[in-house]
């Protein structure tokens, strides 16, 4: 008795203490405080949708399109590896993207990584090889702030899994530039400052990367593909799909093989349980 | 321990005989699963969450233990170590999704066995340590799953660690010295990733010590049933194997299916994004929130919003965030004193009324709970979580003992042979149904002609 009779004296003074000193000064600053500030950014944001037709990755059955693939490999390499590294996806990975073992070792040597000068010790550059990783743009943090208006430019090794759907806010980040509308701006007093650029899909839509990608035809697609700006959004987002998740399509073929194998075992393991326990049923009266 | 008529090993072979003699570890098994284990013969579904919880142990443990073969607990790398699992080890991502959503499955099973306790009284005597070992065991696989979350050194594992951690700085005077020592440091750091680490590669081995004496504590009165009649006669039961083993086989294929499609299709869809982001100590995030399965806790801890003071003066005795650490740990501490709590002689909830309904309740409570320890800290949904985390300790504290005294329960079953074959039909099995129900008085609380209902107080 006496341990349900302290047991209702705490739940009482636990939710006393609850009400009195959280819940009611909290409900009244609720109803008749002044309300919550927004930030007049949040009046700006607007949720993308992705690209047009969406992704040939996207759904239980979808694939790869390797040559989408080797299109933002390529946006990648002319565009955005200016600024952002890479750092977890190796040159030897691209022969995921289908290239031969030799377009490999010549895409690496098209690529400039830190190396030793092996007569001297001393450090150099050389043409790299397909077990090098994707060089890093600056040689350490403080130079890339340096050059970007004090923003580190993000590794995109990771960047479609380090988002909520992130293939799609990669894309809709791409296209997402443009003006503020000018009234609604005056009206709230929102203004992007300076050295940032206006973005209705960045969460705070005020960004410090400068429109990567500004005109159409930026690169020069070798399989004849139009290069208008939706188009580089669009394959540089898948790029950065298979740079996140190289295993995805796999992971995805293999998953099937293991539910339909588990289906199949489950459906024995139900059958012989319904038979091992048919002796004991009752029979309904 | 164990019923007069459960069957008894007898090895066949020469070989068996020898093992038998000197380490009678298959006797252990045929006793502890086989046919040698009696277990009433009405367990419906709830009951097969046990061995799931068990396997998904062996999963996190066997996925463990070769991860740990690849990972390097070093602040400088230990991101990059992740990446070379996912990338460059053979299979790697499915160890590493498998590991991560099998922390999920662990805790979805342990829900359901813990709601399943709930609501059929399994606490209750004689099972009263069982429920205190599994409240230990929970405890034991919250501080592994937090542990676990911290190592792979992403942006929500650093500042987990903060916020966690500094759970213990809300301590008066020694608080602030007490997370620094946790930590090895001032901050999240080598010092914090190494040992914790070490403990999370520890913990579960810990965990299945005490599986083994929650087991263990299983079978000196036997398993709880649906009607929460205790086992009186032999066709109550059935041998655990085949008919338990058969039935534990099927659930454990259609929660694989449910496991295998989340690791395969699924696999960071209940996780966090920003945990793809290298920790950075420098740049916090705008939303730190734990793995879904601490929500409930989690939005108890931050229900106490006001300094705990004399109204109307600055004077405060408890600061709010102090009281939310207590609130949260007493969220869990309570049910060890639950079997005291709920002193109602009926165990299962499909005889108790009124019972019933605050369990349903509750059951409500915790997922509003859940979805508010998600949400960010703003209206409505801090006022949601004050008032879900009120009906929370009502619920245990007040409600359970009230009801206890208050409730007309409704006429239970003379056993569990009469509940599965109903009325005076006799069992299918030798031994049953030889009891006349007529002699026996409704089957009221504590009125059982033999006392094994637990007597009303």
């Amino acid at each position: 008795m006496s341990i349900r009779l302290g047991g209702i004296i705490a739940g009482l003074a636990i939710t006393a203490v609850l009400v009195l000193w959280s819940l009611l000064p909290g409900a009244y600053n609720y109803a008749f405080g002044p309300p919550a500030e927004k930030q007049p950014s949040y009046a700006f944001y607007e949720h993308g949708d992705g690209p047009d037709g969406g992704f040939a990755f996207d759904g239980a059955f979808g694939k790869w399109d390797v040559a989408q693939l080797q299109r933002g490999y390529q946006v990648y390499k002319e565009v955005c590896s200016a600024c952002h590294s890479l750092k977890f996806v190796a040159f030897r990975n691209l022969q995921e993207l289908g290239y031969t073992e030799a377009e490999v070792d010549a895409e690496a040597a098209s690529w400039t990584v830190p190396g030793i000068d092996p007569a001297t010790g001393e450090t150099t550059t050389r043409p790299g090889e397909p077990t090098d990783y994707f060089p890093m743009p600056f040689p350490n943090a403080i130079a890339a702030a340096a050059a970007n208006n004090n923003a580190i430019p993000p590794d995109l090794s990771l960047m479609t899994k380090a988002r909520h759907d992130g293939s799609n806010y990669v894309y809709d980040l791409l296209t997402g530039y443009g003006e503020p509308d000018a009234a609604k701006a005056a009206k709230v007093g929102f203004e992007t400052p300076d050295g940032l650029y206006f973005n209705k899909h960045f969460p705070n839509v005020n960004i410090a990367m400068a429109p990567p990608l500004a005109v159409d035809g930026q690169v020069t697609y070798a399989d004849g593909t139009q290069a208008t700006i939706p188009q580089m959004a669009t394959d540089v987002a898948a790029f950065l799909t298979w740079t996140a998740e190289p295993s995805l399509v796999e992971r995805r073929q293999t998953g099937w093989f293991v539910i339909g194998f588990l289906l199949f075992a489950t459906a024995l393991a139900f059958l012989s349980y319904k038979q091992i326990w048919a002796g004991l049923k009752p029979k309904k009266k | 321990m164990s019923f007069a008529w459960a069957k008894q090993y007898e090895p066949q072979t020469a070989f068996t005989k020898w093992i038998d003699e000197k380490l009678p570890v298959p006797r252990l098994v045929y006793n502890a699963v086989g046919a040698g284990y009696p277990v009433p013969r009405n367990l419906n579904y709830m009951w097969n969450f046990g061995v799931l919880a068990g396997f998904f142990l062996v999963v996190q443990i066997v996925t463990g233990v070769v991860l740990a073969m690849h990972y390097a607990a070093n602040a400088q790398v230990a991101f990059g170590t992740v990446e070379h699992i996912m990338r460059n080890v053979n299979y790697g991502w499915m160890l590493r999704y498998a590991h991560a959503n099998g922390a999920s499955f662990f805790f979805i099973v342990i829900y359901l066995h813990i709601f399943r306790g709930f609501f059929y009284s399994s606490y209750k005597a004689p099972r009263e340590m069982i429920w205190l070992l599994g409240v230990v065991i929970f405890l034991l696989m919250m501080a592994t799953a937090f542990m676990g979350y911290v190592l792979p050194w992403g942006q929500m594992s650093f500042w987990g660690a903060q916020v966690i951690t500094g759970l213990f700085s809300a301590i008066p005077l020694v608080g602030e010295p007490l997370q620094v020592w946790l930590l090895g440091g001032f901050a999240p750091d080598n010092a914090a990733l190494n040992r914790f680490f070490s403990l999370h590669f520890l913990l579960p081995f810990v965990i299945a010590g005490v599986v083994i004496l929650h087991i263990w504590a299983l079978h000196i009165p036997g398993s709880s049933n649906p009607t929460g009649v205790e086992v009186k006669q032999e066709s109550d039961t059935v041998p655990f194997h085949p008919y338990y083993t058969s039935k534990d086989g099927f659930g454990l294929g259609v929660i694989l299916i449910l496991f295998t499609f989340m690791v395969f299709f699924l696999p960071n869809a209940l996780g966090h994004p920003d945990n793809y982001i290298e920790a950075n100590p420098l740049s916090t995030p705008a939303h730190i929130v734990p793995e879904w399965y601490f929500l409930p806790f989690y939005a108890i801890l931050r229900a106490f919003t006001g300094d705990l003071g004399i109204p109307f003066t600055d004077i405060a005795l408890v600061p709010a965030k102090l009281l939310g650490v207590i609130a949260m740990f007493a969220s869990i501490l309570v049910w060890f004193i639950l079997p005291w709590l709920d002193k109602s002689p009926v165990r299962s909830g499909h005889y108790r009324p009124l019972f019933r309904k605050f369990f349903w309740v509750l059951v409500i409570d915790m997922a509003v709970l859940t979805y508010c320890g998600g949400a960010p800290a703003e209206e409505p949904f801090v006022i949601i979580s004050q008032i879900a985390t009120a009906y929370y300790f009502l619920h245990f504290l007040v409600i359970l003992p009230i009801i206890s005294q208050i409730e007309v329960p409704k006429p239970l079953p003379f056993s569990i042979t009469e509940a599965v074959l109903g009325g005076t039909a006799s069992g299918s099995t030798s031994g049953g149904g030889k009891v006349d129900p007529e002699t026996v008085v409704e089957g009221l609380p504590g009125t059982a002609t033999d006392g094994s209902l637990q007597p009303a107080e």
